[in-house]
């Protein structure tokens, strides 16, 4: 029990928490520094503490890595999932839960292999959002007014940009100053691309025509900034043209993809912007010498159509020589014309005269006057024979006229006679045949009344028998139909009187198919006396 | 952005048949003075246009003339608040 108490007590015995932080002063000892490389993996950004948690791995193994929020916000380089870095940090233990992390205080590409497959993925990134379109690619201006330069405002970049502008083109330069190194160096040009792009047409600071980014050359690292995807954004949205000038000629950043043109140098950006004015200036000097030169030359040139034109002008008096000579000769036979005219008319009107004499025209007087008479005689005879003719035809019309007549009207005569005498005899067979129709018809009637009394009840009423009728003036049949006091009413043949029924019914004497109250008499008739008859 | 200035440098050139020649840019200015100088060479322009256009052509020549003599290279670097904002601009002094 004691050795065992011993045993016991040789071993020193700690507690969870003791041998827990025991464990990570030796770790954090051992490793308070150290640089380590691997992939990282399991990244999904800062977590909403502002601290990251990821790993990093190799073939082998896996490291947990923790970077603080503090320290998130300083890194010159973001994480990203798959990125080969080597990260600076040290050693720690997790007594929660059994475990050893890296607390990550730097992080760096693992080697340039490392920056070429992140700036790789990247472009094809932006090239797929259509960033890099060609569609998107803005002409330079010819000759800007006011260039703005993205750049260091110190160094060597801007003074050869200036030196060349000077040389080629003086013109207003604005330089929007930015660090072209270092973690905010991105965010500055990408704030200045916006900065100059917000500038409003006609404000207090010129808008300037185009842009100019520019950067000398340096280590992969160092133009890192230039591909920085906010900084290709705003070179994508830039709506003033822009030159990129980033390194040198072999240095490929992702804003050279977004700029509407690449220079490899920032000497040659300048070059790009700007024409040489010698060189306008000679131009426009020959255009002004040939303009100067080509309306005189114009003019010359008229001039010498307008002489060789008028030479071949006829002059006045030719144009007017022959009309003049026709009139002239119209001038000289006009006269003699009218003469020869007038004569030719007096000798018509001479012949026309001799021909005019009064004989000839009493003559022709006499002629007409025997005609005309002629004519008269002819109109009378002519006449006097046609009223002749006329009037002969006219008296036989009349006689045929009256004899027709007479004819007719005999022969009317003779047609009535006849008519007359056939009607006659007509008349009297309707006659005799009405009467004998009329006495036949008299008989049957006859016989038919006398069928008619014999059959009618009234015959029976005549033989003393009498009808019986109820107070509707319904015929009674039967005793059993009269109740005692009904008012009834009696037919005789002579006329009807009204009864009234007394006592109670009586027997129903059997074969009594006559009225109820049989009239008392004489004539009462006994009912084979009825049937007998 | 990108589109709007793209369709004001394709509207230059082709109004620079009568605007003032005051308002053209140097290229538009240029181009149009070379079209007047072939036109009036070319010698089949009737006078009285002749005339006119030489005219146009003389304005034009000194539009470019004053263009190229504004040669004054001013550089100037952007002051800025405290947001970043411009609010200016200084003489730059490139060391």
């Amino acid at each position: 029990m004691t050795n065992t108490a011993e045993t016991r007590a040789n071993a020193p015995e700690w507690s969870v928490s003791e041998l827990s932080f025991a464990l990570r002063r030796t770790v954090e000892d051992a490793y308070g520094h150290v640089r380590v490389r691997g992939e990282i993996s399991g990244y999904r950004g800062p977590h909403s503490s502002g601290h990251a948690y990821f790993s990093l791995k190799d073939e082998g193994a896996r490291l947990d890595a923790i970077i603080w929020k503090g320290t998130f916000a300083r890194l010159k380089l973001r994480p990203e999932e798959g990125l080969e870095v080597v990260a600076i940090g040290k050693l720690t233990t997790y007594p929660g839960k059994s475990g050893y992390q890296i607390v990550i205080e730097s992080l760096e590409f693992a080697g340039a292999g490392a920056i070429m497959a992140m700036l790789e993925e990247r472009k094809r990134r932006l090239a797929a959002e259509g960033l890099f379109d060609p569609a998107r690619k803005t002409l330079l201006p010819f000759l800007p007014k006011v260039i703005g330069v993205i750049t260091s405002p110190t160094g060597a970049v801007i003074r050869d940009i200036l030196h060349r502008l000077s040389d080629r083109f003086p013109r207003q330069v604005l330089v929007w100053p930015v660090r072209v190194q270092g973690d905010t160096s991105a965010a500055e040009v990408a704030a200045a691309i916006r900065g100059f792009n917000a500038l409003p047409q006609g404000g207090p600071i010129p808008r300037p025509d185009v842009l100019i980014v520019a950067r000398g050359g340096g280590s992969l690292e160092d133009l890192l900034g230039f591909s920085d995807e906010a900084v290709v954004r705003a070179a994508a949205e830039s709506g003033i043209p822009l030159v990129s000038a980033v390194g040198h000629e072999t240095d490929v950043t992702l804003i050279d993809f977004a700029a509407d043109v690449r220079a490899p140098t920032p000497t040659a950006a300048a070059e790009m912007v700007v024409p040489v004015r010698a060189d306008l200036i000679a131009a426009v000097d020959g255009l002004g010498g040939r303009l100067a030169a080509a309306p005189i030359r114009l003019l010359e040139r008229r001039r010498g159509d307008f002489r060789a034109l008028a030479r071949h002008l006829p002059s006045a008096d030719t144009l007017l020589a022959v009309p003049r000579q026709r009139l002239d000769g119209a001038g000289e036979r006009l006269p003699r014309a009218l003469r020869g005219n007038a004569v030719a008319h007096r000798v018509q009107f001479q012949a026309a005269r001799a021909r005019l004499s009064p004989s000839a025209l009493r003559m022709r007087l006499e002629r007409l006057a025997e005609r005309a008479d002629g004519l008269g005689r002819r109109l009378q005879t002519g006449l006097g024979g046609l009223v002749q003719r006329r009037g002969e035809c006219f008296a036989a019309l009349a006689t045929r006229l009256s004899t027709a007549h007479a004819t007719n009207l005999r022969a009317h005569q003779v047609q009535m006679a006849r008519a007359r005498e056939r009607l006659a005899v007509l008349d009297q067979r309707a006659g005799r045949a009405v009467a004998g129709e009329l006495r036949a018809r008299r008989r049957r009637l006859e016989a038919v009344d006398q069928l008619l009394r014999a059959l009618s009840y009234r015959g029976v009423l005549a033989r003393g028998f009498a009808l019986v009728r109820d107070a509707q003036g319904h015929a009674v049949r039967t005793a059993g139909a009269v109740a005692a006091g009904a008012r009834l009413e009696l037919e005789f043949a002579d006329g009807r009187v009204g009864v009234v029924a007394g006592g109670a019914p009586a027997k129903p004497t059997p074969g009594a198919a006559a009225p109820v109250a049989p009239a008392r008499g004489p004539e009462k008739p006994s009912q084979p006396t009825l049937f007998d008859t | 952005m990108a589109e709007t200035s793209k369709t004001e440098a394709k509207r230059e050139p082709k109004g620079a048949a009568g605007p003032a020649v005051a308002t053209l840019s140097f290229e538009a200015a240029l181009a149009e003075l070379e079209g007047i100088v072939q036109r009036l060479e070319a010698g089949n322009v009737p006078l009285e246009e002749s005339i006119a256009i030489y005219e146009r052509g003389e304005a034009l020549k000194k539009r470019c003339e004053a263009l190229l003599g504004e040669a004054e290279a001013r550089v100037a670097t952007i002051t800025r608040d405290a947001d970043g904002r411009p609010t200016g601009t200084a003489p730059l002094d490139p060391a």
